[in-house]
């Protein structure tokens, strides 16, 4: 039987995301970062959260603000333009949350473990660097056919991975277009898959199967939410909203700043849709991108 | 010039023409792009969010992501596929960033005391095996240290340190000044270190050719990560 996958955002984040679960919603980098699932999160009060890496511009920081998050294995978290998440900075030095580091390669080896139903990947990266110390993500290991030590990576399963993708079809067979990131690792990770789509599409238009990377059988919820990776770029439709960022950057800086920008735009909209008319049909306009 | 323009376009130099180069993300972008402009059209960039260029971005970017960068990739891939290229020997040059720099180039972005940075991103992985490591760093007494708090990243091959002050060699014998840049003196750069530099072959770092200050009005025209 076919089940019905495409829903709001709203009921795929109540039905799908849960308090304590472990969350990737930072698969393609800097690209395709699902802004509007995460204010959803936000706005329906989810707690407890793990939130895995590898790097996010700025959505991990409003994440970690709002008191969603518990825990965050990760590489890398900042605003990228600016360079340091004040949230994440106060949130871990007032020891509201705990991390984990991890480097890109690590975190990805990681998920592609857990993915393909292994306890542990193999690399040469970190030897000798302080994350080692880390003994419940990282171990050194022998190299049983007798070369050189090696560090283990202990697989990184996810409950939840969030997607945004250029193109979907009603099954949730999507198109990612651009860089890739650990978008295909996260999806194969996970439990359940929400994919956010610019455009919902016809099972006959994703007629190049080499640029079909997600597979409908892997997702759970296909919700059509145009420009829903706001201020992030997506490859093809959407350029970065530099200004955007900058403008968080600057009120993120204290508490009481953030306090007011997520009044503003988490808890002052009531969607994506009402986001983008407070944002105006010039500046999204401003934004599409060359072909 | 501000001594972040006289850093990009040192780090630029340090690019051979035909070189594999991991680029990542921030001032590296710009080296990358005046680079390829100038002396090394036929260098490749790696980028850790899975793309790879045969051409500078296509117009200003903020971030390795940034439609300019997308636009016209060689290749459009994932994470693992490009630094699993770079974990396998591909990778000639890499470049990475910090906060403290000690003289073996053990580098730390991780955190400082009590003060949390931002963590690796790519750059343990890009120092452990890339042939060699380009670090782009403030010259202040305070990064440039005997010790470094944490190691994040452990250089496996000899390490070019670009600072606001000068171009300076690591993890290749002992520490050893290559250039000072044009107005700095020894003793500037000894006392804004934590370890001592042999200055026996230091030169002056060579102005920026009008191809180069071209390169760099083109790659950062709005002096977003170059300007005062």
């Amino acid at each position: 039987m076919r089940a019905e996958k495409v829903t709001s955002l709203r009921d795929a984040i109540a039905r799908f995301v849960r308090d304590g679960d472990r969350v990737s919603a930072a698969c393609g980098l800097e690209a395709r970062i699902p802004f509007a699932a995460g204010h959803e999160i936000v706005r329906q009060g989810r707690k407890h959260l793990t939130l895995v890496g590898p790097i996010s511009d700025a959505l991990y920081d409003q994440l970690i603000g709002c008191g969603c998050v518990d825990a965050i294995e990760a590489a890398w978290v900042g605003n990228v333009g600016s360079g340091l998440g004040y949230n994440f900075r106060r949130a871990l030095e007032s020891g509201a949350i705990r991390m984990t580091d991890y480097t890109n390669l690590t975190l990805a080896l990681g998920l592609r473990a857990a993915a393909e139903g292994v306890p542990f990947a193999v690399t040469r990266s970190i030897a000798g660097t302080g994350m080692t110390e880390q003994t419940a993500a990282f171990r050194t290991i022998a190299d049983p056919f007798g070369g050189e030590e090696m560090t283990a990576v202990r697989a990184i399963a996810l409950d939840v991975a969030i997607v945004h993708a250029q193109y979907c079809d009603r099954d949730g067979n999507a198109q990612i277009l651009g860089n890739l990131g650990t978008t295909l690792e996260s999806v194969r990770a996970a439990k359940r898959v929400i994919v956010t789509t610019d455009a919902l599409v016809e099972r006959d238009e994703l007629d190049m199967p080499n640029l079909a990377n997600i597979p409908g059988l892997l997702v759970d919820a296909v919700v059509h939410v145009p420009n829903g990776a706001h201020p992030a770029p997506v490859p093809y439709r959407a350029e970065r909203d530099h200004a955007f960022f900058d403008a968080y950057a600057e009120a993120s800086r204290t508490e009481a700043g953030f306090a007011a920008w997520r009044a503003a735009w988490i808890d002052g909209v009531a969607d994506r849709r009402a986001y983008c008319a407070k944002l105006g049909n010039d500046r999204l306009a401003a934004l599409k991108a060359q072909a | 010039m501000t001594p972040r323009a006289t850093m990009v376009v040192a780090a630029a130099r340090v690019i051979r023409d035909g070189e594999v180069v991991f680029v990542g993300m921030r001032l590296p972008l710009i080296a990358f792009a005046i680079a390829k402009m100038t002396h090394a059209p036929h260098a490749i960039g790696f980028f850790e969010n899975g793309l790879i260029r045969d051409t500078p971005a296509d117009g200003h970017v903020i971030t390795m992501g940034d439609a300019p960068n997308q636009r016209g990739a060689l290749v459009a891939t994932t994470l693992l596929d490009v630094m699993g290229m770079l974990q396998g020997g591909r990778v000639d040059c890499g470049f990475l960033g910090g906060a403290e720099v000690d003289a073996l180039g053990n580098l730390n972005t991780t955190r400082v005391g009590a003060t949390r940075l931002t963590g690796s991103g790519g750059g343990s992985d890009i120092a452990a095996h890339a042939g060699r490591s380009v670090y782009i760093m403030e010259h202040e007494r305070r990064r440039i240290v005997e010790r470094v708090a944490y190691i994040t990243s452990k250089p496996r091959g000899p390490v070019t340190l670009i600072t606001t002050l000068g171009v300076f060699a690591l993890n290749d014998g002992p520490p050893r000044a290559l250039s000072l840049h044009d107005g700095v003196t020894r003793a500037t750069v000894a006392a804004q270190s934590g370890f001592a530099f042999d200055f026996s072959g230091a030169t002056t770092t060579r102005e920026a050719t009008t191809a180069e200050r071209e390169a760099l009005e083109n790659a950062d025209p709005t002096g977003f990560w170059t300007g005062s």
